[in-house]
């Protein structure tokens, strides 16, 4: 028996030993949940590759209040279920104090429930906006509402006095809550919808749509999807000669619409976070210089340019890092910590968080650009 | 606009990409004429050639010229290793159980391109410009009438093969009998072997004509594809006309049916179409129940 009591009482200092160790080397384990494959990977690869670089470039500078940070990072493939598997693993298992994503509205809906009951904070990098409408408490988001960039576009067709639009959605959850916010929002800026078409994510010819569009009595058209039903229509469009001025959603504000849609893009505006345009903005935008390192970190990183969402997962990362510096590497601390940060200039925009507000941005986390000599322009 | 200009437009649409769907569509009839199965895989030589076109074109830097007939060969090689490897060493099995080997094939095929490539969407340059061409109220490219053409050529070339050659006429022999064609010393694995090198050589062209359009993706085969198996079916599974008017068919009916409709229905009328044509006229809206299929 006394032989026994030894035993256990050495085991027991052993495991005592080894958790304060773990404690001592002061590891913050933060989870990463990336549609790194599947159809959002266009989302999810950027957005891994950011969660990365940041976790590596905080380490190199000493951490987090002299902690290492680890990045756990689990591949959804754009697949809601296998999204809420992987929250939990992270949860259970990888006892992470923070999670950033996952990169789609469905997904991070999916996933809600799991971080609510475990209490841990998530950070989504989805743009929809029932995601924190209304607030659950641990639940923020770093993409802009879809809401903002409807509201951009209606006011500066407000601005050239045009108010008679047709709307060319795509009929999946991007498309839908476009054209939900698009419908929502027409009144409130004196916006009459009279087109309002859809086209599927795979179409590979919308000239039916256009024309019907180039019959009717529309000003303007608004194009919400995301690669490549876009630089389809805006290649339809130019054959058909369409005259009224095209616009798109943020969903496309990336390199790559400008070089599907070749000499279609010319003149197609759309609101975008500001990355695309970091160095022509003017010198006084607060988020001028976190932009300006992120793009040439992810340069000098992944040689290809960094965009517009693989920033929801670097303000993902930082604000995290924010957090935990005011409120310690607990989930609670860091959610009490988030719900506090004002002024946070980060690459979707400037964060203002609050009780009441866990989406935290306002519509100047939009630009309106314009495509000019294959490259971004600001819209005038 | 007036009416008539919106229908010549959905017409003019329709046309190219009913095309498309026709010779994708033969790529299905002439393997099935000579082996009884459906080849699933039909759709993926249809996404090679607009990948392989693209690789060529970005990769090794050849001109267009040089790209799309060597694109076109290297997928026919693509469709000769499938039957050797996926068809040829399981004769004996059942057609069903092909029919499941074409559709494993698809999804490998499907993910060696993805890994091969990447998952992006890419753009191939049009043939000749893209300046649109107006007629009558309505506007083409100059890509839709390289479609257009160029299926009006493989069109007549298919005919004449099946026609007036050897091998064509032994193609077909083994489509009405096998054992018979194999009695009077048709080489009958050498013609399977054949119809799988034309419908995968048919397929890449297709997938490169359209690509300048569409644009090309490790994914695209799949709609294609279905579409491609619908006009066979409106055909009645023959490697003729009666196929490339189920595909010219089905394109028209599809831009008519998102532009007057609604385009939230264009696939659920391929569709529909497939479903109606398999309960009311299995052998194809042309076909008399005991017509020749070659």
């Amino acid at each position: 028996m006394k032989f026994r009591f030894k035993t256990l009482a050495s085991a027991a200092a052993l495991l005592l030993a080894t958790v304060s160790t773990s404690f001592a080397a002061g590891t913050i384990k933060i989870g990463g949940l990336f549609a790194v494959t599947g159809p959002p990977a266009f989302l999810g690869e950027p957005e891994r590759n950011t969660a990365k670089m940041v976790v590596d470039n905080i380490n190199k500078a000493g951490g987090i209040k002299g902690q290492k940070v680890e990045l756990v990072v689990y591949d959804t493939a754009g697949d809601a279920t296998k999204a809420v598997q992987m929250a939990t693993k992270l949860i259970k298992d990888d006892k992470v104090v923070a999670i950033i994503g996952p990169s789609t509205t469905g997904e991070t809906m999916a996933v809600i429930p799991v971080v609510e009951k475990e209490k841990i904070p998530l950070i989504s990098c989805a743009a929809g906006s029932k995601i924190t409408d209304p607030v659950k408490p641990y639940v923020f988001k770093t993409a802009q509402n879809d809401s903002l960039a409807v509201t951009k576009i209606y006011e500066y067709l407000q601005q050239h006095k045009q108010n008679k639009v047709a709307i060319l959605t795509v009929s999946d959850g991007f498309g839908a809550s476009g054209r939900e916010q698009l419908k929502a929002l027409a009144g409130k800026h004196g916006m009459q919808i009279v087109v309002d078409d859809t086209y599927g994510p795979k179409d590979t010819d919308m000239t039916s749509q256009l024309t019907k569009i180039r019959g009717s009595q529309a000003q303007a058209l608004i194009v919400w999807g995301t690669n490549p039903g876009p630089a389809v229509i805006a290649k339809n469009a130019k054959q058909l000669g369409l005259k009224m001025p095209l616009f798109m959603s943020h969903g496309v504000s990336s390199k790559k619409f400008i070089s599907l849609a070749g000499d279609a893009a010319e003149g197609i505006k759309l609101p975008s976070g500001k990355v695309i345009v970091s160095d022509v903005l003017p010198k006084n935008d607060p988020q001028k210089s976190a932009l300006l390192t992120y793009v040439k970190d992810y340069q000098s990183h992944y040689k290809v340019e960094g965009d517009h969402f693989g920033g929801h997962a670097w303000d993902g990362v930082m604000l995290v890092k924010t957090a935990i510096e005011k409120g310690g590497a607990t989930p609670e601390g860091i959610r009490n910590a988030l719900e506090g940060i004002k002024d946070f200039h980060g690459i979707g925009g400037t964060f203002n968080f609050s009780a009441n507000d866990h989406a935290g941005l306002t519509k100047d986390a939009f630009i309106m650009v314009e495509i000019r000599n294959k490259d971004w322009v600001i819209a005038k | 606009m007036e009416l008539s200009h919106q229908l010549l437009q959905y017409l003019l649409s329709g046309l190219s990409t009913g095309a498309i769907y026709a010779l994708i569509g033969i790529g299905f009839s002439i393997i099935y004429n000579a082996t009884g199965i459906i080849n699933f895989a039909q759709g993926e030589f249809v996404m090679l050639g607009g990948m392989m076109t693209l690789f060529l074109l970005e990769a090794l830097h050849l001109p267009l010229w040089a790209a799309v007939p060597l694109a076109v060969c290297i997928v026919t090689l693509v469709g000769l290793g499938f039957e050797r490897l996926a068809i040829r060493p399981l004769r004996n099995a059942s057609p069903i159980s092909l029919v499941i080997i074409t559709i494993g094939g698809a999804i490998l095929i499907r993910g060696l391109a993805m890994l091969i490539w990447d998952k992006d969407t890419h753009a191939i340059p049009p043939f000749s410009g893209d300046e649109p061409i107006m007629l009558a109220g309505a506007t083409l490219l100059p890509q839709h009438l390289w479609i257009l053409g160029i299926t009006v050529v493989l069109i007549s070339l298919n005919k004449w093969f099946f026609n007036h050659t050897i091998s064509g006429k032994a193609m077909r022999a083994c489509s009405y009998n096998p054992r018979a064609a194999g009695l009077v010393g048709v080489d009958v694995r050498r013609m399977v072997l054949l119809s799988f090198m034309i419908s995968a050589a048919m397929g890449s062209l297709a997938g490169i004509i359209v690509a300048p359009l569409t644009m090309t993706a490790y994914d695209v085969g799949i709609m294609l594809g279905l579409k491609g198996f619908c006009a066979a079916i409106i055909g009645g599974m023959s490697s003729g006309l009666s196929t490339v008017i189920g595909g010219l068919i089905l394109g028209v009916l599809e831009s008519m049916g998102a532009g007057l409709i609604s385009s939230g229905y264009k696939d659920a009328i391929a569709f529909i179409i497939l479903l109606l044509i398999l309960f009311i006229r299995p052998q194809g809206l042309f076909g008399k129940p005991e017509s020749e299929r070659v």
